[in-house]
């Protein structure tokens, strides 16, 4: 039975903190594409398409026939642990620093033997089931789970290094006054966060915080305008040591397509709290979550951005704050490359049109502040890089994926 | 077509000699290059030959760097005929011996020397586990690290569960390596160590436990192979093959490894021979972990799948035994010198069957049998490998 974290205590002022390192890196491209799919969630191998083998591990061909065409398809996460070892000893330095470590032969119900990590709750010869997620390096792994939830299973030392979760973390939202920040405040504090930084906007026609959230002992306000270099700079020096999940709420949408607005204006301000904002909050933060990667026990391990899902396919009606998300989201990827070797993930977060005024010219489906917090909380609980909110935001992501210039052209004529 | 006809021709023609090993030493400064050079230089003041008359090269190492054996023609000053490079760790003297056989045997080179050896410099273990090959990198060492133990660790686990085998059964086959390496003074570990030892020694990837792995280090290993008629010129022993065997990827559809190449048709490969597994004077397993020498003993007909255990334990492997096993001491006690660790059986039996295994000399010692076994290139040894070697007096 997995042992219930301990409330991490005050780190003392005196203590180092150990710089991360990375697990090891190298991978082929065929692995690299199995990552992808990890940091999505998503358990695929590789099948043969010309004899239905299932592969691993990847290869550019068929160990059956030798057929160059190979899929990847999403393949039923359930094996048996054949073998299972506890390494003590490792030549590598990030794994010296987690000894000891299970490690196990699967094989698959319906498939090949493949190592993997294995969940300190399960034993050998047992039925398991096995989940594909990024590990610190950004590279996809398999771990084997037990097959029903056990005690606090994710607490497990193991598990907890491919994962993002809350609990007793300390959760810096951007945007503390909109609807959807408070609601991500309350989610993450449901789900065990130690503190609550909440950013108080100081641009126009900011929110204010509510009062019961605002009297909380473990909730903190923060001055904190993204689009403000100077304030960004002065709440990473006041509270960046303690972040250590950034969530990006700071949204800015105005209706109109990109030929329809008179004037730059909204251009402007969606570009300045999208990109810029994005922007400032790196310089500032990002430099200061990669150092604490590995400062256990409560070390820096996610950033999560929102962006439109119309980031990945322009949409008329939204069409002005999707080409500024697109910006953001490429600002993303570059931050995910920035963040490489740290072990602090960046999830992106793609919603579709919400239940607010500024959606409110589009037609349902829409969707609420509380969906999307629990999507966030629900990636950082699972170590996802990517969740998709709501169905008009998994039904873009699908398409995106499927063909990335189908898309706009689908989205054109909708 | 019937396996008669199928059976592979024999070594008539062939001769193997001049076993040399350069102490090995635990880290090194030095390249691999310097370790070749030294151990062929060996074997050809061994041999009584001059630089000149070599005409073909075969070599094993892991870190060369950018080199291949190519660059070592040239680095060495050697001018040749004929050229072989065999990465195939654990097994490339069985699989040396093979190519340098039949290319001497067709007469498309004379002087052949076998040469396998590396280097081992403080972060040389970590570097080759981590780019070792494209699986491992994949689907392997991401998982732990933990590097050969603990792929080694997964299949003893399964072994031992599987076959009812304890680790009293491996403390033996260490046990009694390690008086063999009592009386090698080129052994790295020559301290005895009793069965107790063993038992206590701490876990490294359990069930692998710190005395069940070999210690990387630097050293090389060579032989020559020739004509009978040139090796009579250099008025020393030498030793002929009487069969071989190599295998590859063999039983990929085995969900862990609990077998390798030897298991397919250990029958014809002492058909072909002409003795049996009881005529044997000696054996020399590759002993990267206890577990893959209980292995070989089963696969290559010794005894039945799952009984090398019970089969060992009931025999004194020492030298002076019933059942010479790893004689120098194998890997386990002399240290595994990179590529040279599949070097270490071949050339303690030609020794062994020249005479000259000084004050560890196996009594009559005629016929030997050499196995190899490398390359865990994901989760199990891809290669294995097998000879059977007569001394002059067999």
């Amino acid at each position: 039975m997995t042992e219930p974290l301990d409330p991490p205590g005050r780190k003392k002022a005196l203590l180092r903190t150990p710089p991360p390192l990375s697990p090891p890196v190298p991978r082929s491209r065929a692995a690299m594409r199995f990552s992808v799919m990890a940091a999505r969630g998503e358990f695929c191998l590789q099948q043969c398409r010309q004899c239905d083998t299932i592969i691993y591990p990847f290869r550019d061909a068929c160990p059956s026939c030798l057929s160059a065409d190979l899929v990847w398809e999403a393949v039923a996460p359930t094996g048996t642990l054949i073998a299972l070892t506890t390494i003590r000893i490792s030549p590598d330095g990030y794994f010296s620093n987690h000894m000891p470590w299970r490690a196990g032969c699967v094989r698959l119900d319906n498939g090949p033997s493949m190592m993997v990590h294995v969940h300190g709750d399960v034993l050998v010869d047992q039925h398991v089931r096995l989940i594909a997620r990024t590990d610190k390096a950004g590279n996809g792994v398999i771990m084997a789970l037990p097959e029903q939830d056990t005690p606090n299973m994710m607490d497990d030392p193991q598990l907890r290094e491919l994962t993002c979760s809350p609990k007793f973390r300390r959760v810096l939202i951007t945007d503390g006054t909109s609807r959807i920040g408070q609601a991500v405040a309350r989610s993450v504090l449901g789900a065990g966060a130690s503190l609550v930084m909440l950013g108080v906007p100081s641009r126009p026609g900011a929110g204010t915080v509510d009062a019961d959230l605002a009297a909380r002992e473990d909730v903190q306000l923060v001055p904190l305008e993204v689009t403000d270099q100077t304030s960004v700079a002065e709440a990473a020096a006041s509270i960046g040591a303690k972040v250590d999940i950034l969530v990006n709420t700071a949204i800015h949408i105005r209706p109109g397509d990109v030929s329809s607005r008179g004037n730059s204006i909204a251009d402007r301000d969606e570009m300045d709290v999208h990109y810029f904002g994005l922007l400032n909050l790196a310089r500032s933060f990002a430099p200061i979550l990669r150092s604490r990667g590995a400062d256990e026990p409560r070390s820096a391990v996610a950033w999560v951005n929102l962006l439109s899902a119309f980031a990945l396919g322009n949409w008329s009606p939204m069409g002005g704050s999707a080409a500024s998300f697109a910006a953001a989201h490429s600002a993303v990827q570059g931050l995910r490359n920035a963040m490489q070797g740290s072990g602090v993930k960046v999830m992106s977060a793609f919603f579709g049109p919400t239940d607010d005024e500024w959606y409110a010219h589009l037609q349902p489906p829409k969707i609420g502040p509380d969906l999307i917090a629990r999507k966030i909380v629900g990636g950082l609980e699972q170590g996802l890089e990517q969740v998709a909110i709501g169905a008009i935001a998994e039904d873009i992501v699908e398409r995106w994926r499927e063909d990335p210039d189908l898309l706009p052209r689908e989205l054109g004529r909708s | 077509m019937t396996s008669q006809a199928r059976r592979s021709h024999g070594y008539d023609g062939v001769a193997v000699c001049a076993p040399v090993t350069v102490p090995y030493a635990r880290y090194s400064n030095e390249s691999a290059h310097w370790w070749i050079a030294r151990a062929i230089r060996m074997a050809l003041d061994e041999s009584g030959l001059e630089p000149g008359r070599v005409d073909g090269l075969c070599v094993s190492s892991f870190t060369l760097g950018v080199d291949s054996a190519v660059g070592l023609t040239q680095h060495l000053g050697l001018t040749l005929n004929w050229l072989d490079h065999i990465p195939m760790g654990g097994a490339s003297s069985v699989v040396a011996l093979r190519r340098a056989a039949r290319a001497v045997q067709a007469g498309d080179a004379e002087i052949i020397v076998c040469v396998a050896g590396d280097t081992n410099q403080v972060h040389s273990f970590r570097r080759t586990a981590e780019y070792f090959s494209r699986f491992s990198q994949d689907a392997a060492y991401p998982y732990g690290a933990g590097g050969p133990n603990a792929c080694f660790a997964l299949l003893t686990d399964h072994y031992m569960r599987h076959f009812g085998v304890q680790r009293e059964d491996f403390a033996h086959v260490c046990v009694a390596q390690r008086a063999n390496a009592g009386r090698n003074p080129l052994a790295l570990f020559r301290k005895p160590m009793t069965v107790d030892e063993y038992m206590r020694s701490r876990m490294i990837s359990d069930p692998i436990c710190l005395l069940d792995c070999v210690m990387p280090c630097a050293g090389a290993e060579a032989f020559i192979v020739t004509t009978p008629e040139i090796a009579r010129t250099m008025g020393k022993a030498f030793a002929r093959l009487l069969a071989t065997q190599e295998h590859h990827n063999a039983f990929p559809e085995d969900p862990i490894q609990y077998r390798a190449g030897w298991a397919r048709d250990p029958r014809r490969f002492w058909d072909t021979a002409g003795v049996t597994p009881d005529q044997v004077d000696l054996v020399q397993t590759y002993d990267d972990y206890p577990v893959i020498s209980l292995m070989q003993v089963e696969d290559l007909g010794f005894c039945d799948k799952g009984e090398a255990g019970a089969f060992l334990r009931e025999r004194n492997l020492t030298v002076d035994g019933e059942f010479p096993h790893n004689t120098s001491g194998g890997q386990l006690s002399g240290g595994q010198a990179g590529a040279g660790g599949g070097y270490l059986g071949t050339v303690e039996a030609l020794r062994q069957l020249n005479g000259t295994a000084d004050g560890r000399q196996v009594k009559d010692a005629r016929i030997a049998v050499v196995s190899g076994f490398g390359m865990i290139n994901y989760d199990r040894g891809v290669c294995s490998g097998a000879v059977v070697l007569a001394g002059e007096g067999a």
